[in-house]
Order: structure tokens, then C-alpha cells, then sequence
């Protein structure tokens, strides 16, 4: 008789959680895994929408690696944000939270001001960067002749595209200084004191009690920014549109990564291949490229201890 | 430093001198603190300023070198708001952005509740999942759910197939929220049960009241994700400018207007302006959402 209660109350209790968890499940199935495995599907198909798919073997995979030109510039491009970009980022928003922590009057408009650039809109930013940093008549520019110093071509110049990029990533830093500064405050004062007692310098309080206390944060700041750059998608375009001065409408055709293909990413070759050339089957093997690349760096992110914590199972 | 502050300088003269250099330095350093915290002020919001100066000058004067305005036209505003489609991309923004939020909050809230308080097999696991697609780029499932949404419903050309997905759950919502529910006690919910409250009674009764600044917080992320989308709109959106939203339709707007560059600014500024009205008003919401996607347990 017990049992049989306990067992009823046990369906019960699944019945409730499967409901609880059941639009996460649905949406996992139709919005995540379905299409997972389609786009393995379509990587070996070749597929324009319009005849029905044919096999096409390992084809679409050497298209991508030895002849589409855009794939190399790509992934060395990641790379380059993400070496660059990346670490600028974690560093300057790291020096953002130390400033913010020791400003004592004002604290609050300082922080204010430090976050709104976070929140702009990516499109509106980069406009206004494209704008800001336009060769020759853009205030930046202006400003650096004003002063004597050389300006440079910013998004249209393949040298200096990038730079522009991160520029613009700096500006947005305040989601990483809201981050590094509640970490910050989390470092137990008495350390400090201990290390000051024995006549620590600041830099040596710094290197010997801040960083060890923040480096799950600095870890967790590298890995999501390594994962961002793998989306990193809506900014490098805009730049690259404006600065090349294409005019946007349906169908539009335009020449991905200018200037000379030093604002491509990964996440541009999908669209490229899949909406601007109807190769459906190529843009899969990108998509599953950086699948791949985006899933090492989650997965690295979860192992790790502090990295991102999931705990308090 | 607060000594510092609350104590007038002129006390100093009369104290040792070993506190005296103590009390020097301390000020020294409330200048340079303070020095580097303008320049980074001047870094973080002297685009803001150059945009919207530009936003105000002369067709002409927004090409020339000049920082500020000779003339100052107000009238860029409206002529922005006459452009054809520029009212139709604020309805489809409003309507994806809002709507969007809604059912994101409403079947992400009973999702993360259950990852958050249920013990049952498989939620590690589902947890994994739920971050995995959290991290993933939505470029990698697009062809397959373009292929979906385009061709086997008919829905391009409208928002709909960025909309119905929301329903469904949002991975980042779903973490949050469940960081957030983790540090509301059992106990409250322990009470609610031998009280005799079923489960939904429970979540809507007991935790719903204690979650609202984490519900805030995912509201307004998803409010700004739909708000800030370009590549969701791009895909589906691109072929019906009656479809386009804000984010998407401002690149158009410099192609409308080759070189007006004030006229584009101006544009730019209403495109942000709403997001920074917002964060006024939910600031705390905001920075505490941000903290709990990467510090607390």
C-alpha cells in the first residue's frame, strides 16, 4: 500500500517537473537540436532552395578550406580579435573596475557615464563610430591633425580596421567593469592590511592579493569574450558597409570584410554562403566550424572551477 | 580617502609630521583617481556628445570639420520622423521587442524555477544544455531554421519566425533567473508546501513575489537583445522594409541619405535614446543582472 502511494507520488512529482521544464524542452528540440542535425544534414548536400537537396559527399567541406577565399581571412581575423580584442578588453575593463572602485566623490555619475556606451545599440555604435572615425572629416581625425598627429583611415583602411573594431569594443567595456567591480569589492579587506603591515607596495598588493582573489573573474572574462568573438558578427558588417558605402536593401550584394577582407568573421561566411549565394550546404560547414570552436571554448568554461559556476547543486 | 573628505584641511598644520605626509599623499591620490576617472569620463561619453552635435548641424557643416553647430536645426528631428518607413520601423520594434519580452518572461520563469528548486534526473544535464545554448551563435542553426520558417511556413518577410521562438523559453533568461532563484531559501518554499500549496501555487504565490528584480533583470535583457537585433531581422526581415525594425532599417537610412550625415546621427540618437531612458529608470535591475551572469553561485 505504501509503495504503491510513493510510487504515484513519484510520477506526480515527474509529471509536475517535465511540466515545469516542458517550453525549455520543446524549444530545445525544435529550436536547437532539430536544426543541430540538419545543418550536418546539409553539409554534405548540395542545396540553392530552390532544387531539391542532392548528396554531395565531402565536396561542400574542400569548397570551404581550399577554394571559398573568404574562410582563411576569417578564422585569422578571429584570431586577431581574439588575442587583441579580447585581452585589451579584460584588461582595460579590469582598469575601468579598479578606477571605479577608488573614486570616492561622484562614484555614482562616474559609474553612470562608464556604463551607458554598454548599452547603444550595436548598429547605432558602429554608425556612429563609422562617423566619429569617417578619414579626413571625422572629429576624431580633426582633432588628431589639430594636435599634429597623423591620422589614420580607420575602417577604411585594412591596416587600421580592426583597431577601429576594438576602439569601439573598449568603449562598450561597462559590462566588465560592473563584473570586475563587484568582484573587487568582494576581496577580503584584511588581506590588504596584512599585506600593507608587512610593507607591501601598491603593485605588489595588487599582484598578490587582487589578482589571486579575481582570476576565476579575469578566467571567466577571457572565455565569454573568446566566445563573443566567435559571434562577434553585427559590428565588423556595419563597419564595413558604411566605410565601403553600400546602400542596403533587399538582396543587396556587397563585398564581405572591406577594406580587402580585414573586417570578416566566421558568423559572415553563414550569410555570405547562405543568403547572398543560396550555397546552403557550404554555409552548414561554416556554421558547423563554428559550432565547433564556440563549443570547446563553452565547454572549457564550465570545467573549470569558478569559471562559471553552476554549483550550489 | 573618506577622512580625507569629512575632515577640513586646515586641521592639518597642527598634526605630527609623519600623518601629515600620510594625509598629503592621500590627497595627492584623490586628484590622480579622480583625473584618470575624468579622462575616462571624457572617453566613454564624447560620442555621445559628437553624435548628437552633428545630429543638430547643417546638411553641409555635418561634412566640414566643425565640432559644433553654427546653426542649430532642431528641424533634422522631424524631417527624421517624415522619412518613409522610419514610424513603421518603431511599431515592428515596439512589437517584436515587447511582445518578445512577455512570452520569454512567461516560459522562462516556470523553467528556471525547476533547475533552480526541483531534484530530478537529468537536471545537470539539462542545466549543461541550457548553457551550451546559451553560448551557441545563432548563426549555426540558421539554415535549417531559416529553411523552416521561409519555406515550409511561409513566414518570411515578417517578424514572426524571431517572435513564436520566445515562447519557448530563453536559454540566457533561463540561467539567469535560476542564478537568481538559487539564493531564494528553501524554506520559504518548505512552508508554502506543508501548507498545502501545490507547485504552481508555490512558484506564483512565494517565489514570484521574492524574484521580481531577477524577472526585471531578464525582461529587460531580452527587451534590449529584440531591441539591439540586426541579424534576426536581416534573415527574415530583409525582403519587407513594412517588416524592417529600428536596428535593421537605421544602416538604410545612411544609404537613403548618401551623405547627410546629421540627418543619420539624428536618426542614431533616436535609436538609443530609448535604451538609455530605460536604464534610467531600471538601473539597479540593469547592473544587478549583469553581476549575476558571472560572479555569484
Amino acid at each position: 500500500m505504501t509503495t504503491v502511494t510513493l510510487a504515484s507520488k513519484r510520477r506526480r512529482a515527474a509529471l509536475v517537473t517535465a511540466a515545469f521544464m516542458s517550453p525549455w524542452l520543446i524549444g530545445f528540440a525544435v529550436f536547437f537540436a532539430y536544426p543541430l542535425i540538419s545543418t550536418v544534414y546539409f553539409s554534405f548536400m548540395h542545396y540553392n532552395g530552390l532544387q531539391p537537396p542532392t548528396w554531395r559527399g565531402a565536396q561542400n567541406w574542400t569548397y570551404v578550406f581550399r577554394d571559398y577565399p573568404y574562410f582563411w581571412p576569417a578564422l585569422r581575423n578571429t584570431l586577431w580579435l581574439v588575442v587583441v580584442m579580447v585581452s585589451l578588453r579584460v584588461i582595460f575593463g579590469l582598469g575601468v573596475g579598479l578606477l571605479i572602485t577608488r573614486i570616492r566623490t561622484g562614484a555614482g555619475v562616474f559609474r553612470t557615464l562608464f556604463y551607458l556606451p554598454y548599452l547603444a545599440p550595436p548598429v547605432a555604435a558602429t554608425m556612429a563610430f563609422a562617423f566619429l572615425l569617417n578619414p579626413g572629416t571625422g572629429p576624431v581625425d580633426s582633432i588628431l591633425e589639430a594636435i599634429g598627429l597623423p591620422a589614420p583611415g580607420w575602417f577604411n583602411d585594412p591596416a587600421w580596421s580592426k583597431p577601429a573594431l576594438t576602439l569601439l569594443a573598449l568603449w562598450g567595456i561597462g559590462d566588465l567593469m560592473v563584473i570586475f567591480m563587484a568582484a573587487l569589492l568582494d576581496v577580503p579587506r584584511e588581506q590588504y592590511e596584512a599585506a600593507e603591515l608587512d610593507g607591501a607596495s601598491a603593485w605588489q598588493r595588487f599582484r598578490f592579493v587582487t589578482l589571486p582573489n579575481i582570476s576565476p573573474i579575469v578566467l571567466f572574462a577571457v572565455v565569454t569574450g573568446v566566445i563573443q568573438t566567435m559571434q562577434y558578427y553585427t559590428q565588423p558588417l556595419i563597419a564595413g558597409k558604411v566605410a565601403s558605402g553600400v546602400i542596403q536593401g533587399a538582396g543587396t550584394q556587397f563585398e564581405p570584410g572591406f577594406p580587402e577582407r580585414s573586417t570578416l568573421t566566421l558568423p559572415q561566411l553563414v550569410y555570405n554562403l547562405g543568403f547572398q549565394r543560396f550555397d546552403y550546404g557550404s554555409a552548414c560547414v561554416v556554421a558547423l566550424v563554428l559550432f565547433a570552436l564556440s563549443m570547446a571554448f563553452t565547454a572549457f568554461l564550465m570545467r573549470r572551477r569558478g569559471g562559471l559556476n553552476l554549483a550550489g547543486d | 580617502m573618506a577622512q580625507v573628505l569629512d575632515k577640513p584641511m586646515t586641521s592639518a598644520p597642527s598634526l605630527p609630521p609623519a600623518e601629515r605626509t600620510a594625509r598629503r599623499r592621500a590627497v595627492l591620490e584623490w586628484i590622480a583617481v579622480h583625473a584618470l576617472g575624468v579622462a575616462a569620463a571624457l572617453f566613454f561619453t564624447l560620442p555621445f556628445v559628437f553624435v548628437f552635435l552633428t545630429s543638430l548641424m547643417s546638411d553641409s557643416q555635418a561634412l566640414s570639420r566643425d565640432l559644433i553647430p553654427q546653426v542649430w536645426e532642431w528641424d533634422n528631428y522631424r524631417k527624421v520622423f517624415a522619412t518613409p518607413g522610419f514610424l513603421t520601423w518603431w511599431r515592428n520594434t515596439l512589437l517584436y521587442a515587447g511582445l518578445g519580452t512577455v512570452l520569454t518572461v512567461v516560459s522562462s520563469i516556470p523553467v528556471a524555477y525547476a533547475l533552480a528548486k526541483f531534484r530530478f534526473r537529468g537536471r545537470s544535464l539539462s542545466l549543461m544544455l541550457v548553457v551550451s545554448m546559451m553560448m551557441l551563435p545563432p548563426q549555426v542553426v540558421i539554415i535549417p531554421m531559416y529553411l523552416f520558417w521561409a519555406k515550409q511556413l511561409d513566414l518570411s518577410g515578417t517578424l514572426w519566425p524571431l517572435i513564436i521562438p520566445m515562447a519557448f523559453g530563453d536559454a540566457f533568461s533561463i540561467f539567469l533567473l535560476r542564478q537568481f532563484l538559487m539564493t531564494v531559501p528553501d524554506e520559504y518554499l518548505d512552508a508554502a508546501r506543508v501548507d498545502g500549496c501545490g507547485e504552481l501555487r508555490t512558484l506564483i504565490g512565494v517565489v514570484l513575489p521574492m524574484a521580481r528584480p531577477g524577472i526585471a533583470a531578464i525582461a529587460l535583457f531580452q527587451f534590449f537583445y529584440a531591441w539591439n537585433d540586426y541579424f534576426g531581422p536581416q534573415i527574415y526581415a530583409s525582403e519587407n522594409p513594412g517588416a524592417w525594425t529600428l536596428s535593421y532599417g537605421l544602416e538604410s537610412f545612411k544609404g537613403a541619405h548618401h551623405t547627410d550625415w546629421n540627418l543619420t546621427m539624428a536618426a542614431t540618437v533616436l535609436v538609443m535614446a530609448p535604451v538609455i531612458l530605460v536604464f534610467f529608470f531600471a538601473q539597479k535591475a540593469f547592473v544587478e543582472g549583469v553581476t549575476l551572469t558571472g560572479v555569484k553561485g
